[in-house]
């Protein structure tokens, strides 16, 4: 292949990538209420309403407090642009994402942070309470969150020999008994209580809560309106997509193209709507079913993460 | 090989220090600032040129300095630290141009921040024990001087700089011992001799050397349970000293471990390099900790070197640890990381120190509860301070991120080793690695939000203003060499591969490949910071795009309309009802309790009429050092007792005095007989 052809092709795929990840985000979370509303005995709304607030809200007027700077409209973009960079590099469709060799996985994760701390600056640039409280609990759970998610990447990298996010799924697709190693479980583990913990999902934050003394997210957000809140919301579900993607890829890798090919991606992408659905109904339903914890008992879960991810590092060095 | 650019940062240095102490007022502080750019400029030449060639720059004299002379050696490692405190000293005395007016344009502050500066030049070269020594003390000194400049205004000053005093001492006295004891087994004092010899010691005397020295220069980077003076010192020194000792002064701590560890003794058994490493995990932790739960900007700062030098001190333990499991070249790469985290810091610690010195000149304050608001009034300044922030925290595209990924790496790929001490330090190191990182993350994101960002919580911080340009350009030029790290870490890196082949022997000479993206020599784990700076500017700039795209479908009318914050249906918010840097930190502090043992005191008083009716409620909160509690105050404490009870003995009863006479020869007949 030439020059030219690979670069088309890379931005082919990853332009793929991005509009799945971009449109199938507030899918997700469409469906995921959805669940929520069945399990509770509502109707709910429907799959898509999060897709028609989204265009609301990017034609209505933007609202500033009165004290805020740049930094509160730069928020928002940094979030999203830093999910469309991931998005854009990871391995979500196929195994061989054209900008693969860079989806590190150490790199994605803090490509990830940049988008959360942004966020938290922008909460604290509104100069009330709430986006000082939000700001500060989301920095304190991502301070303990920090731990777990980078020993459990050591677990999966350690046998691997790499960290890079593409080979990590190849060598799933390729030796399948990987899968089942004790590493992997334990990272597994690890993973969902990160992944809870990141995208503010029960039980360590309440999304759909708007009781003032324990909101975390909500509470950062409160000042946003308009196209800024759309962003805002099209980068947490865009976030939230790409962590169960790179979970169910990681530890279910069935689907994933080989190549960059065209029938291929669309076949990995179809594979990855599915998959990633099955994991989001899977956290809905645990919703239904789980309190949200007070916030002073939660570096005990974050803790039990983190056993979960040195166990699955200590494995690694001691099956090896 | 040319060595006159030596002698060239030693004049200018030294003109620069005289000029300062005795032109007039107007004049003393340009001509200093303009001769220590001159040392500077030399240094760098001298520098590159060793870098460049990889052949050390050798200059010795025997009439400088009687009985030993002066033996100058400038290898590519020291050339490393050269270039580091070049940058750092450039920023730092082009900022003070502006900042002289508040309190440093003294005779003897303009006098000894070039001699601080050349000293700390010259450290590196140092190629003798006698020469070393000498260029060590010189720079202890005149940072103390420098602590003490402003005294008369700040009462915290003295007892810091007493603290410094004692500290720095113990330690010069640890490195004195060590460093002699080594010159004494090999018979000579040159560095290259000692280094020929060292196989020949016997490991009792290689440990307690190294333990000597780790103890000395441990202190000098700020290492716990060392760190004691640092958070005093640093904060209480004039900003652009601040920048110095921080970004400078502090690398040279490590440069001493490494020379005595890796490069005179020629690496040692493991358990050297987990004792570093172990120091280096605590240091870290505690650093980051204590960063994340100061409300004071400057001592944030002070704190995060320690964290930082603990980084860098994981990585150094790890490349010695892996060098002595028989893989050189992962030893090699822990050691470029450790480098690389060290030149990040001095650019980030250094811009950033240079901005709070800014902030604190235009609001009259470092406490972070009495700040706010600064990012409109002090645009330049802010995003000065925001870069920095950003840098430490280790978000891409800037070079903080560049350095931990490396770290990161090195701790990975040091596993193929069979050693059950390797095995269990890369967990541990990558757990205190990633918590430190989310610690510092909190911390930045405390010092921005609360000190820069929302409402100016003071009527001091509501009329800032931004500082001279002088003081922007050179807390914007570390700034500027932390965005250019992050995207183009390349520019660096063969240096620093070339320091660490020197130190680590047997290595591959270049662990890392490429020129866009950083490649790791045999592994296929590549980084592409050019690719991640390109790739979220695009994205930025499509997000942007699209709404503004939006903002014209809709209706005509103004799209950003400014309006009164919520405050849960209640008008007139005042800027005291914001979060304040302590309640910031409060769920951290709680979290670690254990750790940080903070003082908390609850004052109730009720009116006089009814005791159901409170009348006032106080509520203090401080965290106190718990290193200083525990292990400091307890010796200090002991040291005043036994003061105070000697007193005792003297009263001035001359027949005391007597008897105490005729006692004492009674002892000594006992004795003799």
């Amino acid at each position: 292949m030439t020059g030219t052809a690979t670069g088309v092709a890379a931005v082919l795929v990853a332009g793929a990538q991005i509009a799945a990840v971009a449109v199938g985000g507030p899918l997700l979370v469409g469906v995921m209420r959805k669940v929520r509303s069945h399990l509770e005995g509502r109707v709910g709304p429907p799959v898509h309403q999060p897709l028609l607030d989204v265009r609301k809200l990017f034609a209505k007027q933007r609202v500033r407090p009165e004290d805020a700077s740049w930094v509160f409209g730069a928020g928002p973009v940094v979030l999203v642009a830093t999910a469309v960079v991931v998005a854009a590099i990871s391995p979500l469709a196929t195994s061989h994402p054209p900008l693969g060799p860079s989806a590190d996985f150490f790199a994605v994760v803090f490509v990830l942070l940049l988008g959360s701390v942004s966020l938290a600056l922008a909460a604290l640039d509104t100069g009330t309470a709430f986006g000082g409280m939000g700001s500060s609990r989301a920095m304190t759970i991502g301070a303990l969150t920090e731990p777990a998610l980078l020993v459990a990447i050591l677990a999966l990298s350690i046998p691997a020999h790499t960290s890079n996010l593409p080979a990590l799924v190849r060598i799933g697709l390729a030796q399948p008994q990987v899968l089942a190693s004790p590493e992997r479980i334990f990272a597994l583990g690890a993973f969902v209580v990160v992944i809870l913990a990141e995208s503010g999902r029960l039980p360590v934050d309440n999304p759909s809560t708007h009781l003032e003394l324990t909101m975390i997210h909500e509470a950062m957000i409160l000042e946003y309106a308009g196209p800024d809140l759309a962003l805002v919301s099209l980068g947490e579900s865009m976030r939230l997509t790409l962590l169960l993607g790179l979970l169910v890829n990681l530890f279910v890798p069935w689907g994933v193209a080989a190549g960059p090919g065209a029938a291929g991606v669309v076949i990995g992408l179809a594979a990855l709507a599915g998959k990633v659905t099955v994991a989001g109904i899977a956290i809905a339903t645990f919703e239904v079913f789980t309190a949200k914890l007070r916030l002073f008992r939660l570096p005990e879960l974050l803790a039990g993460g983190f056993v979960l991810a040195v166990l699955g590092a200590v494995t690694a060095l001691v099956v090896r | 090989m040319s060595n006159v650019s030596l002698v060239i940062v030693a004049g200018a240095g030294l003109t620069a220090a005289i000029v300062g102490g005795t032109l007039p007022a107007q004049a003393r502080v340009r001509a200093a600032v303009v001769l220590t750019w001159g040392a500077c400029a030399a240094a760098l030449v001298a520098a590159a040129t060793v870098l460049r060639t990889g052949q050390p720059m050798v200059l010795h004299s025997s009439q400088v300095l009687p009985l030993t002379g002066v033996t100058m050696v400038l290898d590519p490692l020291g050339a490393v630290f050269v270039v580091v405190t070049a940058v750092v000293a450039l920023a730092a005395t082009l900022y003070w141009l502006g900042y002289a007016s508040h309190g440093l344009s003294t005779r003897t502050a303009s006098a000894v921040l070039p001699l601080f500066v050349t000293s700390m030049l010259l450290v590196p070269a140092a190629g003798s024990v006698a020469t070393f020594l000498v260029l060590w003390e010189l720079m202890a000194l005149s940072s103390l001087l420098l602590v003490l400049v402003d005294q008369r205004n700040r009462e915290a000053a003295r007892s810091a700089a007493q603290w410094y005093a004692v500290m720095t001492h113990a330690g010069a006295a640890a490195i004195l011992l060590a460093l002699v004891m080594l010159s004494a087994h090999a018979g000579a004092q040159t560095f290259a001799a000692i280094e020929t010899y060292a196989v020949h010691l016997s490991p009792a005397v290689r440990g307690t050397a190294f333990v000597l020295a780790l103890v000395g220069f441990g202190s000098k980077a700020g290492a716990v349970p060392l760190h004691v003076w640092l958070p005093k010192a640093h904060p209480e020194a004039p900003s652009p000293a601040s920048a110095l000792m921080s970004g400078a002064m502090v690398n040279l701590g490590i440069y001493g471990i490494v020379l005595v560890g890796d490069r005179l003794l020629g690496g040692g058994p493991a358990w050297w390099w987990l004792v570093v490493t172990a120091v280096g995990v605590i240091s870290a932790l505690f650093g980051a900790l204590h960063a994340a739960t100061s409300t004071d900007l400057k001592r944030l700062l002070a704190y995060s070197t320690t964290d930082n030098m603990g980084l860098v001190l994981i990585g150094v333990g790890a490349s010695g640890l892996f060098a002595t499991t028989g893989h050189p070249t992962v030893a090699a790469l822990a050691m470029v990381a450790a480098l690389l985290v060290l030149v990040n810091h001095a650019a980030f610690k250094g811009s950033l120190f240079l901005s709070a010195g800014s902030v604190q000149v235009a609001t009259g304050s470092r406490d972070l509860d009495r700040l706010g608001g600064l990012m409109r009034r002090m645009p330049v300044t802010g995003v000065v301070f925001l870069v920095g922030a950003l840098s430490i925290a280790a978000l891409p595209p800037l070079n903080g991120f560049v350095g931990e990924w490396l770290l990161f790496q090195s701790l990975l790929h040091g596993l193929p080793a069979s050693s059950t001490a390797v095995a269990i330090t890369v967990p541990i190191g990558v757990a205190a690695l990633a918590l430190t990182g989310g610690l510092t993350a909190a911390a930045f994101v405390k010092a921005v939000g609360v000190g820069l960002l929302g409402r100016p919580r003071s009527p001091q911080a509501a009329s800032a203003h931004e500082v001279p340009r002088t003081m922007q350009m050179g807390a914007g030029l570390l700034a500027g060499v932390c965005v250019l790290l992050g995207i183009a870490p390349m520019a660096v890196l063969p240096a620093l591969e070339r320091a660490a082949a020197m130190v680590v022997p047997g290595a591959s000479a270049h662990p890392l490949q490429g020129s866009g993206d950083l490649h790791l020599a045999g592994l296929q784990d590549v980084l592409s910071p050019g690719l991640l700076a390109a790739g979220l500017a695009l994205a930025a700039g499509a997000v942007v795009g699209v709404r503004r795209l939006a903002r014209r479908r809709s209706r005509p009318r103004p799209m950003l309309r400014r309006a009164e914050a919520w405050g849960c249906g209640r008008q007139l918010q005042t800027a005291r009802m914001q979060y304040t840097a302590t309640s910031f930190a409060e769920p951290l502090q709680r979290v670690f309790d254990d750790v940080l043992r903070p003082d908390r005191d609850l004052d109730v008083s009720h009116l006089a009429e009814s005791r159901y009716y409170v009348e006032k409620v106080t509520y203090r909160t401080s965290i106190g050092d718990a290193v200083e509690h525990g292990l400091y105050r307890p010796v200090i404490g002991a040291v005043q007792w036994w003061g105070r009870h000697a007193r005792a003995v003297q009263n001035g009863s001359v027949h005391r005095y007597l008897a105490y006479g005729l006692v004492a020869l009674v002892v000594i007949l006992a004795v003799i007989a």
